[in-house]
């Protein structure tokens, strides 16, 4: 660890670790399905860092190869984004300082997506505020151009790679989710959310397949904010 | 390199149909939390309830990814990628939080469920 050194640096070496071998395990799997639907090397790539959202990426290269409309793919797409507005809304008052841009944090939040989201809301919190948006920047900078090689790596590695390397690969994503949410719940209540939401997410994806995420999260979140209230946790952990 | 790839998407070229259908619709959600956060304070009741709703939203992601995977995860069976969380969760909290303990347990588990169920 380079404690002592400018943030951004200390942002950037940061990312050399757990996110990013997580992230280079989904990517091979976005890669895979890409090439699938028929994308160019170029067209994926510019996915990945263009759009910075894996939900997204995986609803826009799932539903070309499905061959559906420009329109419906756009809504679809959308809908699977939506749940970034909570996040950023939860995520702005922790990075900024007094001083900040607003326009800087319209730039820093295209680059905020689950990883770097679970990453900053348990890290920032310990950084003196000055820190906190370079320390950012250099993470996520880090993290989009090792996921940019990942993906070219990928894109034409994933025929040779065998099926149990890919499922590992790809189930790095999901276990390190599960344990990064937990180690940043600060509050009974964000545990209980936590818990809520995964029950919940694949109970209303039967009932209402389009809207499913964002139903777990208003339901699942509201009714976690009620019952820490009730409960009386604020204690904060860590 | 794959044979065909697609040379047009919706009579766009493929990298303005990425960022109009796919980058702009992602994007839009993020800058409007920015704005809306506006006045928000880190320690208010909102902000604890905004955490929640995302916190949950994530986490519903997540079960999705295990319960209804698509790509190279639907090779490992239903019970296995569920049963690898568990080992994975139990590893972490039992070693004191250790996040790599976590990891290791949980794709210990995955593959040792490969080679016994299938």
């Amino acid at each position: 660890m380079v404690s002592k050194s400018h943030p951004f640096l200390h942002g950037a070496a940061s990312a050399f670790s757990l996110p990013a071998l997580v992230l280079m395990g989904a990517q091979v799997g976005f890669a895979a399905l890409a090439r699938e639907a028929g994308l160019g090397l170029g067209p994926t790539l510019l996915l990945t860092v263009g759009v910075w959202a894996l939900p997204s990426q995986v609803v826009f290269v799932g539903l070309v190869g499905a061959g559906a409309s420009a329109a419906s793919v756009a809504v679809a797409v959308a809908l699977s984004a939506v749940r970034f507005m909570p996040m950023t809304m939860a995520w702005t008052p922790v990075v900024r300082s007094a001083d900040t841009r607003q326009w800087v944090l319209v730039v820093a939040s295209c680059y905020v997506a689950i990883t770097a989201w679970v990453y900053s809301m348990s890290r920032l919190p310990k950084l003196e505020r000055p820190a906190r948006l370079p320390f950012f920047a250099g993470f996520a900078a880090t993290l989009t151009l090792l996921n940019a090689v990942i993906v070219v790596v990928a894109y034409n590695a994933i025929d040779a790679m065998p099926a149990l390397v890919a499922a590992a690969l790809v189930f790095l994503m999901p276990i390190y989710f599960v344990l990064t949410l937990w180690g940043a719940a600060r509050s009974r209540a964000d545990r209980i959310a936590l818990g809520a939401g995964f029950l919940l997410g694949p109970l209303f994806s039967l009932f209402a397949a389009a809207a499913d995420l964002l139903l777990a999260g208003f339901v699942g979140g509201t009714a976690a904010y009620v019952i820490g209230r009730l409960l009386g946790s604020q204690e904060p952990a860590a | 390199m794959s044979g065909d790839t697609v040379g047009e998407l919706w009579g766009l070229s493929p990298a303005l149909a990425i960022l109009l259908i796919a980058a702009l619709p992602t994007h839009i959600w993020r800058w409007l939390g920015v704005l809306f956060a506006g006045r928000l304070d880190e320690r208010s009741q909102v902000f604890v309830w905004v955490k929640c709703v995302a916190t949950a939203l994530v986490a519903a992601m997540i079960a999705k990814l295990v319960l209804a995977p698509t790509g190279p995860l639907l090779a490992v069976p239903f019970a296995a990628r569920l049963g690898a969380i568990a080992v994975g969760f139990g590893a972490y909290i039992f070693s004191g939080r250790k996040l790599l303990v976590g990891v290791i347990g949980g794709e210990v588990a995955l593959i040792a469920a490969w080679f016994t169920l299938l």
